[in-house]
């Protein structure tokens, strides 16, 4: 395959920008569910 | 699932409830709505952009004269399709909050930003990545590219210009008003191929007529950029559910501040 170097990158930059925007949503909203766990029990049913 | 319920006392939809658009600003329906939406939104957007990208990397044909590197449209075009689309939708959410008040569009607003801006990165990061080995050159002040650059800049000065406030009502309406303005790029980007003598090829696809992509190459292209498009969706769903989450603990956290002082 030519130009290698320069596919690998661009398909690793969707790859990691992807995941980590993905990751952050669910550690995001995984960090307020259980604070709002924490804080309201009603959230725990 | 009752922290949804719960969120719906945060931001309490108007009176004329069930009839307009308005209905859809009940944040707990909305929360219960994306929660059985958005696994079946991550397994279409994993399973298109997966199945777009391997077949554009290992079984499409490559060009004749971009040989290999032109496997790196299958990224770079799909991004620049959801970034474009991304700032559309900002701008819509934008008219919606203007006029309507819409407290749950100046959220997805809010959400929208970062990720719309990942995507233009995309989109420049991976034309950068083609254009080295094809033009000779990382960079050019070619019409479409600095007209793409200007969308970033865009997408950036709205998240800084939202929480710049400690009003959040005041951000959302100056991040609303730079959203309607900036979006005049998005014809220029559009068009830039059109009226201004550009390195940057014109578009292959268009709407109205036949693509000259070859139909091999079309396919995973489609693919991909629904793939994207599912992403983006889902991204910023994700976003907005965990803002609507942030934003009820924030009242929790009020309210139990007023009640010991």
């Amino acid at each position: 395959m030519t130009h290698l170097p320069y596919i690998v990158g661009a398909y690793g930059m969707a790859v990691a920008l992807g995941g980590w925007f993905a990751v952050a949503a669910w550690l995001r909203t995984r960090r307020a569910r259980r604070r709002l766990a924490a804080i309201d029990p009603r959230t725990r049913r | 699932m009752v922290a949804a319920v719960n969120a719906s006392t945060t931001l309490a939809p108007p009176s004329r409830d069930g009839r307009t658009l308005h209905r859809f600003a009940n944040p707990g329906q909305f929360l219960r709505l994306t929660g059985w939406l958005l696994p079946w939104l991550t397994a279409v957007a994993l399973i298109c952009t997966g199945t777009g990208l391997l077949w554009g990397l290992f079984w499409a044909p490559a060009d004749h004269e971009q040989l290999d590197a032109v496997r790196i449209m299958y990224v770079h075009v799909p991004a620049a399709w959801t970034a474009l689309t991304g700032y559309l939708l900002l701008a819509v959410c934008s008219v919606v909050s203007l006029v309507w008040r819409h407290p749950l569009a100046d959220v997805a607003a809010v959400e929208i930003g970062p990720v719309g801006a990942a995507f233009t990165v995309l989109c420049l990061g991976s034309g950068s990545l083609w254009g080295r080995p094809m033009w000779g050159t990382w960079w050019a002040w070619d019409a479409r590219m600095t007209s793409m650059l200007v969308l970033f800049f865009l997408y950036l000065g709205h998240v800084a210009l939202v929480r710049a406030f400690d009003d959040l009502e005041r951000g959302y309406r100056a991040g609303a008003i730079l959203a309607l303005v900036g979006a005049v790029d998005l014809p220029i980007i559009k068009f830039s191929v059109d009226w201004w003598n550009t390195l940057h090829q014109p578009a292959s696809i268009t709407f109205t007529g036949a693509s000259s992509l070859y139909v091999g190459m079309l396919w995973p292209l489609l693919l991909a950029a629904t793939g994207f498009y599912f992403g983006f969706a889902t991204l910023v769903l994700a976003r907005t559910r965990a803002a609507l989450m942030e934003r009820r603990l924030r009242t929790l956290l009020l309210a139990r501040a007023q009640e010991a002082a």
